[in-house]
């Protein structure tokens, strides 16, 4: 399988205060890779590094054969082709969900007004709300939200796509319907790098699951493997709390 | 002389105050609002440079009284110009309008900079994850919405506009205030006259306010929710 993201020796701090500590990740094809780990360990930071929301502090990222820390790569060319969908929605406020959609294919020339037009309206159908093309996004449910955000996403046909907490925001009985258009998405067969909380998502989906604690990548595994027999004493820890977490919870 | 027969005599002379207020006003709304633009935009600039500029125009503005800057711009540029070319004259209404846009200009820059501040991050984040460039993300994403939000303190600094005219009679600019005085100077009806003025202003003031409730609800397509 082909390379899609190659992370070399990532290091990136905030004014002084190093966040990743050298992280080396290599992401295939097709792959869907779910990263897990305590709030702070920097998987936010990795994953916007990795579209440049973020400017490395050292080390290389290449994504799909551009090397994105190189200040001469033309980087919004390389975005077109990495969706994001983040754990805020972030859906234009001031657009109605349809326009939300249509918005960059058309500005950056993609596709005609009819044809992003056209997509729109079969991504809606795609994450089940193609009768709301014309609300608002302050009318949508947080689950809504989010689909229409994915579905943003998908309209520029990327070849990647990054998703931070997607269904940390919602209610309870909303992740399901996210979850259930993510899973469609990796069957499809995209390449897809997954910061969650949802450890059943990452069991059922993830091809594989990746530990991070403390800026470090501290182990990866499939998740069968990472799940029942983690080697390391932190992610025995840290999936000890979060069952124990979910068994509370039920 | 009782209150209407005031009313009568003053309103002719009154009323060509009036025009200069309404037209001064205006036109310095309209390029505050081009100036400001631009200097907020400066001001926003990753050049150094660029966002001094702003930020000294800004400073210069609001740190000093208008009715100073307008001593300025009426007295001592034409002095200063003379120098150059001796028949050099500034009417009273071109240094109001050039002192009023000057003011108007700083306000507003710093009233778009809120509101484009005030845009939530994560809209110009979503923007620019899908290839959207700097540009293209201030224009179709960011300025939309700081527009909106920045729709009040604007309408504010446009009433501060219309009453800070009144300044300018100091000058010589004929205003509202300026015709009234003369016409009080003459009649002595100090109570009417100025009744009569403040009157005025409320009317000119009262059809922006409603203008602007208009344009607001065209802007708004969302009430309360953040996202
Ligand atoms: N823009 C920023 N400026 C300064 N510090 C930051 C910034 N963004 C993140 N950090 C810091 O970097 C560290 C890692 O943050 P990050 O958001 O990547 O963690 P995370 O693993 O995603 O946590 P969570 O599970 O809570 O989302 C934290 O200590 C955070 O305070
Ligand atoms: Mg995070």
């Amino acid at each position: 399988m082909r390379e899609k993201i190659n992370i070399k020796n990532l290091h990136k701090s905030f004014s002084k205060l190093p966040v990743l500590k050298g992280i080396d990740l290599t992401i295939h094809e097709g792959e869907v890779v779910c990263i897990i780990g305590p709030s702070g360990s920097g998987k936010s930071t990795l994953l916007r590094c990795v579209n440049k929301l973020e400017t490395v502090t050292d080390g290389e990222i290449i994504v799909d054969g551009c090397i994105i820390t190189d200040k001469h790569t033309n980087i919004n060319k390389v975005r077109e082709n990495i969706g994001m969908v983040f754990q805020s929605f972030n859906l234009f406020a001031h657009l109605t969900v349809k326009k939300n959609i249509m918005l960059a294919p058309v500005d950056l020339k993609k596709m005609t007004k009819s044809e992003a037009a056209e997509k729109a309206i079969e991504l809606l159908k795609q994450v089940g709300l193609e009768d709301k093309a014309d609300s608002y996004p302050h009318e949508l449910s947080g689950g809504q939200k989010q689909r229409v955000a994915i579905a943003r996403s998908l309209a520029m046909q990327p070849d990647i796509m990054l998703f931070d907490e997607p269904t940390s925001a919602l209610d309870p009985e909303m992740i399901g319907e996210v979850l259930q258009v993510m899973k469609q998405l990796a069957t499809d067969g995209m390449t897809m790098v997954v910061v969650t909380h949802e450890m059943g998502f990452a069991r059922d989906v993830a091809d594989r699951v990746i530990f991070m604690s403390d800026g470090m990548i501290v182990e990866e595994a499939p998740p069968a493997e990472l799940f029942s027999n983690p080697q390391e004493p932190r992610t025995k820890e840290f999936l000890a709390r979060v069952l124990q977490d979910l068994g509370l919870q039920v | 002389m009782d209150f209407l027969t005031t009313i009568n005599e003053a309103t002719p002379l009154l009323l060509q105050g009036l025009k200069i207020t309404v037209m001064i006003s205006v036109m310095s709304i309209v390029i505050g609002i081009v100036i400001g633009f631009f200097s907020c935009l400066l001001g926003l600039s990753k050049y150094r440079p660029l966002r001094a500029i702003s930020g000294v125009y800004v400073w210069i503005v609001r740190g000093t009284p208008m009715i100073v800057q307008a001593f300025i711009v009426y007295f001592g540029f034409p002095q200063l110009i003379q120098m150059l070319t001796p028949d050099f004259r500034l009417s009273a209404f071109t240094a109001g309008l050039i002192t009023l846009s000057l003011n108007a200009g700083a306000y507003l820059s710093e009233v778009f900079r809120g509101g484009i501040a005030a845009v939530d991050k994560g809209q110009a984040e979503a923007a620019r994850s899908l290839g959207l460039n700097s540009s293209q993300t201030m224009i179709k994403v960011v300025l939309p919405q700081a527009i909106k939000i920045a729709i009040p303190s604007m309408v504010n600094q446009f009433i501060i506009i219309v009453k800070d005219t009144s300044i300018l009679s100091v000058i010589g600019l004929a205003d509202l205030v300026n015709k009234a005085k003369v016409y009080v100077g003459a009649s002595y009806q100090f109570f009417a006259t100025y009744i009569l003025v403040a009157v005025y202003y409320l009317v000119i003031i009262s059809a922006l306010m409603l203008i602007s409730k208009y344009v607001e609800k065209k802007f708004n397509y969302e009430r309360k929710d953040k996202y």
